[in-house]
């Protein structure tokens, strides 16, 4: 149960992007489309998988003083095998990202989660934790990507088929044709109207959803 | 107002935000109506779809934060917002251009920050920047005038449907705007001397351009207006026009050419709007006189720079918005002397 919790937290109230405003670099730079922040965030969950995984492994050995350079070598060696393995099989999309795989290396919230979590749990939950906070992240990255793609090209999934192969080609929905599009959304100014945005409305759920939780203990008080 | 003071040595001068917003609103008219004239039903429909879609922007956001919506749309904020942003567009624009800005200027700009008074952007501006960026080509396509009374202006009806972009045939002439037509001549190699030929600079705002351009006189009329009703001070107008005047008329002596002329400068674009009615927005600009003096300098020297050297043929949106983002720093450089203390806050020897 705790575990489950754990995966929980990070998919939506310890969200990476949008509880803990962290990584706000990638995503304000690839959130151009759904599909680009798709794939972003699927390079980004391998890493702080795998990076848990291993912090999560050698913390009784690594002494408290280096424990941050230990960190960054790991990570970064992670970062170079994701880095040439999306050249050599998904050439197409690693086009696209290109300069941003690379930096998955300084994007905080891997480093962020071996400090806070990997560094002082055991193994199991330093894996579900990574991954809880990946897919939060990718589901973060997809949704300001969808958003985006939407309002300024009038598209979703555009070019999903180079991502996941030919088969997810129905991804690919033109919701508006002859659309102009606000070229707005796609130029970073977009890329934080969205984002704001959308905070707004999390917010705005999670406020609905902690009354209509609120409201039968107070009557069961009352009873 | 509930805030008037009862105990003695207070006056009250009456003044309050809607009051302002409706001395702003009767400056504004003479040109807005002259405007309607020279472009007819389309620019009188874009108007009030754009009026309308910053008032539905405010009182949706109102709505959303719980609070009353009806007082704060009856001030006239939002309204002078969609009005000034109307001013800014091509005057034959389709209906969602003045849709989608209307929304955006009350939304975005204004209640994003928290409403009235708290705005960091002036909203208008921010809007017509987000449509130019947006929609480069509907917020290019100026029109030449047309006006009302002329023969083959559109009528009620086909106005409307020109607004509602189906107009099945164009009787319009359309024209670059002629800070538009000098840059594109000036890239294409043309200079000044002969480019200009065929495009003089009418007073009487007779060419093409937005309904608040074209207007020049009676906008300066309006802003002189606001002057001696108290509205605004002199201040950021004056130092906004010296601000495009001065380096125009260097550069135009020195090389007439490829620089345009200081009264060319003046009366196109949004010089004489952005002076009179937006850089003058009380939430927006500097507090002190000093500081408006700098402001209205940076306004009007950016806004030249721009349209000399930058990708834009105009630039007054721009400079505006800039000026905006150092207001609060200016307001901290200009301080002023607190009463019976010197510039460091030390005491005055008595």
């Amino acid at each position: 149960m705790k575990l489950f919790q754990v995966f929980k937290d990070g998919l939506w109230s310890q969200n990476v992007v949008f509880a803990q405003m962290l990584a706000l670099c990638p995503t304000m730079a690839v959130t151009t489309s759904g599909t680009n922040g798709l794939g972003m965030g699927l390079a980004t969950t391998a890493v702080l998988v795998m990076a848990n995984v291993l912090v999560a492994l050698i913390r009784d050995f690594v002494s408290r003083q280096v424990r941050i350079p230990i960190f960054v070598v790991l990570i970064a060696t992670l970062v170079t095998l994701v880095d040439m393995a999306l050249n050599a099989w998904l050439h197409d999309l690693y086009k696209v990202l290109g300069l941003f795989i690379a930096l998955i290396v300084v994007n905080c919230a891997i480093l962020g989660r071996a400090e806070a979590f990997a560094s002082k749990s055991p193994v199991l939950a330093s894996a579900l934790d990574g991954l809880g906070m990946g897919l939060g992240f990718t589901l973060a990255l997809v949704l300001i990507g969808l958003v985006r793609e939407l309002l300024g090209g009038g598209t979703l999934f555009a070019q999903a088929s180079l991502l996941l192969g030919s088969g997810f080609a129905f991804l690919e929905t033109t919701v508006i044709p002859n659309y102009g599009g606000v070229l707005l959304m796609i130029l970073p100014p977009g890329g934080f109207l969205v984002l704001g945005l959308l905070l707004a409305l999390k917010r705005v759920t999670d406020a609905r959803l902690a009354t209509r939780a609120a409201v039968p203990t107070v009557a069961a008080q009352g009873a | 107002m509930s805030a008037v003071p009862i105990a003695s040595p207070h006056a009250h001068g009456g003044a309050g935000v809607s009051r302002i917003m409706a001395k702003v609103m009767l400056a504004l008219a003479p040109a807005t109506l002259y405007g309607f004239w020279l472009y007819g039903w389309p620019a009188i429909y874009l108007w009030i779809v754009t009026v309308l879609a910053a008032l539905l922007g405010e009182a949706t956001c109102l709505r959303l934060a719980d609070q009353p919506a009806r007082p704060v749309l009856l001030d006239g904020s939002a309204l002078l917002t969609g009005w000034l942003l109307a001013l800014s567009l091509p005057p034959w624009a389709p209906w969602w251009l003045g849709a989608v800005g209307g929304l955006f200027a009350t939304i975005v700009a204004k209640q994003v920050f928290g409403g009235l008074g708290q705005n960091l952007f002036n909203p208008a501006m921010v809007a017509r920047v987000a449509l130019l960026i947006s929609f480069p080509v509907p917020m290019t396509a100026w029109v030449a005038p047309l006006p009302l009374t002329a023969a083959g202006a559109p009528g009620l009806f086909d106005g409307l449907l020109v607004t509602l972009g189906s107009a099945t045939q164009l009787d319009a002439v359309s024209s670059a705007s002629l800070l538009g037509h000098a840059k594109a001549e000036l890239s294409r190699g043309v200079d000044l001397l002969h480019s200009l030929g065929g495009h003089p600079l009418s007073l009487a705002g007779y060419r093409p351009g937005s309904l608040g351009e074209t207007a020049g006189l009676l906008i300066a009329a309006g802003g002189i207006a606001m002057i001696v009703m108290g509205v605004i001070s002199w201040h950021i107008p004056a130092a906004m026009l010296a601000g495009i005047a001065l380096p125009a008329a260097i550069g135009h002596a020195v090389d007439p050419a490829r620089y345009l002329d200081a009264t060319t400068h003046i009366f196109s674009g949004g010089a004489l709007l952005g002076a009179f009615f937006i850089a003058t927005d009380y939430v927006t600009s500097p507090n002190t006189r000093a500081g408006q003096l700098l402001f209205g300098l940076g306004c009007g020297l950016l806004t030249y720079v721009i349209r000399t050297w930058g990708g834009y043929p105009e630039g007054v949106a721009f400079a505006v918005l800039l000026m905006n983002a150092l207001a609060p720093a200016i307001d901290r450089l200009l301080k002023p002397r607190i009463y019976g203390r010197n510039r460091k806050g030390a005491p005055l020897p008595s």
